[in-house]
């Protein structure tokens, strides 16, 4: 929607034009346009089920779409994208696997190369700066599988960014983390964004966390988009005529509450779409 | 020194000699295959293809043919037959894994059959499925030691991909990883691997060989690299203790009737495991753990 106006950062890095995707005869995301600009922060807020994992799997090149094109810096996408990094949900870790923190690392680097050659010390020293960038050298030798979520989510981060993507899509990353660990997490990358010059585009159901650092939102519903920022997106016009019907949008001290009615327009109870609503 | 474990002879005898170059070649290759196999939780298969080999080895044994052959061509022919009916989905891995299984077992009792009642042989039986490692002869030694190498590389060549995609497969696929072929791949090394070791300790047995080193070093080490070491260090040292104590279990009866090397090689790996066991939870004691979490769903959909 208005996605006209440069925000922040350097040129466009990211363009998904005029996207639809259909799954078994279903739509799952339909005239779906957006940007994401070298070295921002963009979010891509939704509720579960609304799409957002479809759109990555499009952006890596997994996903066929029925119509529309997806540009890496204007040149059409390629499967697995050397200039984008991916941290999956939900990554699970068996505690007795023998890795180490700086093992997964540097598998971010080689792990898909065949062929046996042995760490050069410029590896060895990209692994540990990225250690370094995401915090994590006071667990850079336990193994991943016995650290707590938020410190996954480093070793996960440091694992992606390793290979110098220009894009770092990440799913859901704060699903699962307590409050502090969330926190920690967003500034990590709001850091890293600045310092590596990368853009980072993250999934998350809830916003709130994110206003502060997001330079942009995309904004899904309704097997559509609207992106801005979240000035230009987060509004009683805008979501309700992405929703294709009445949406308030409440302002609380500095937090954002969408409260989504049902189509009838009776109930407006938040409760009905509570991933949308905060506290 | 070790007057009491090395009977007269034992290095002078060339069946020994054979047995034990032949025995730490396969531990040594059992080992590194075995630690990939545990990591990614494919024991079960490795099993259903030493049922596979013993089918084949039988039917070697039936057709003249040299049993080697037939345990190795059996098992990569279990291997394809499991990628087809599908052992990469998580769910129809156990599915392929068992109906592998059932069939080989079914071939494995006709072969036997056969052999046991159309022909002389009696010991068939006992040599496909519990080995006969002093048999083995010097000619096959090249065919060992050249099969072992092309394990070793391919595990080498496919080593980085192959870790990752143990670690976690959507990692590896997010790397670009081709998950099929490597764990296609891999599939056919471990066929190999178990052929391999069914002529030390018989294709029953070979999962013990395969899945008990690694295993127990998977349970003191922090490092893959070391845990690789210490499994083919615990794999070569079993094997050459049962070989050893076999030899020297002729001069234990009157009778002068010697165990067989499977029975003293499985029971080296079983104590190894326990004594593992027994240093993890000791070390456990010491320091307490954060909880398991269960694995979840796959909503990205990669399998």
């Amino acid at each position: 929607m208005s996605d006209e106006r440069r925000i922040a950062g350097g040129g466009e890095l990211l363009r998904v034009e005029d996207v639809d995707v259909a799954i078994e005869g279903r739509e799952i995301l339909s005239h779906v346009n957006f940007r994401v600009d070298q070295g921002e922060f963009t979010g891509l807020i939704g509720a579960n089920g609304s799409g957002k994992t479809t759109l990555f799997r499009v952006i890596l090149g997994l996903q066929t779409v029925a119509r529309g094109r997806v540009t890496v810096r204007g040149e059409a996408l390629q499967r697995l994208n050397r200039s984008i990094g991916y941290v999956p949900q939900k990554v699970l870790f068996d505690p007795d696997m023998p890795i180490r923190s700086r093992d997964l690392v540097a598998l971010g680097i080689d792990g898909n190369r065949l062929g046996f050659k042995r760490r050069t010390r410029a590896d060895h020293q990209a692994v540990e700066e990225m250690l370094h960038a995401v915090d994590a050298q006071s667990f850079a030798d336990r193994r991943v599988g016995g650290l707590s979520g938020g410190e996954q989510q480093r070793v996960l981060i440091a694992h992606a960014l390793v290979s110098r993507p220009e894009l770092l899509l990440l799913d859901e990353p704060l699903a699962n983390l307590d409050p502090g660990s969330v926190q920690e997490i967003i500034g990590l990358l709001h850091q890293v964004a600045r310092q590596q010059h990368v853009a980072i585009f993250l999934s998350a159901h809830e916003m709130n966390p994110l206003l502060s650092v997001m330079d942009r939102v995309v904004y899904i519903a309704n097997a559509r988009v609207a992106s801005g920022t979240t000035d230009e997106v987060v509004r009683p016009d805008v979501l309700s005529a992405l929703y294709g019907h009445h949406v308030d949008v409440l302002r609380v001290h500095g937090r954002v509450m969408v409260v989504v009615g049902e189509e009838s327009g009776q109930s407006f109870t938040a409760a009905s779409h509570p991933e949308l609503v905060v506290e | 020194m070790l007057d009491w474990l090395i009977e007269p002879g034992l290095f002078a005898n060339h069946s020994v000699d054979n047995a034990l170059a032949v025995g730490a070649v396969v531990a040594v290759v059992s080992a590194v295959v075995g630690i990939f196999t545990v990591l990614r939780g494919q024991s079960f298969a490795g099993h259903a293809l030493t049922d596979v080999a013993t089918a084949g080895g039988a039917g070697a044994f039936l057709a003249g043919v040299a049993p080697l052959a037939g345990f190795i061509g059996g098992g990569v022919v279990g291997a394809a037959a499991m990628d087809v009916i599908g052992v990469q989905r998580v769910k129809g891995r156990d599915i392929a894994t068992g109906v592998v299984l059932g069939a080989a077992m079914g071939l494995a009792a006709l072969f036997l059959y056969l052999s046991t009642t159309h022909s002389s042989a009696t010991g068939t039986t006992q040599l496909i499925l519990f080995g006969s490692i002093f048999t083995v002869q010097s000619s096959t030694l090249p065919e060992v030691f050249v099969l072992s190498v092309a394990v070793l590389v391919v595990v080498a060549i496919i080593g980085r991909p192959l870790l990752l995609s143990s670690v976690s497969t959507e990692l590896a696929f997010a790397k670009g990883v081709r998950l099929r072929a490597v764990g296609f791949v891999f599939m056919v090394v471990l066929a190999v691997s178990v052929g391999l070791s069914a002529i030390v300790i018989g294709s029953i047995l070979s999962t013990a060989l395969l899945i008990g080193p690694p295993a127990s070093a998977l349970k003191v080490v922090g490092r893959f690299g070391t845990g690789v070491a210490v499994a083919m260090a615990l794999g070569v040292g079993a094997t050459v203790l049962g070989v050893v104590l076999a030899y020297d279990s002729f001069y234990w009866f009157p009778s002068h009737r010697g165990l067989p090397v499977s029975f003293f090689v499985v029971v080296a790996v079983v104590v190894e495991f326990a004594v593992a066991s027994a240093l993890q939870r000791w070390r456990h004691s010491r320091t307490p753990t954060r909880p398991r979490v269960a694995n979840a769903g796959d909503p990205i959909g990669w399998h």
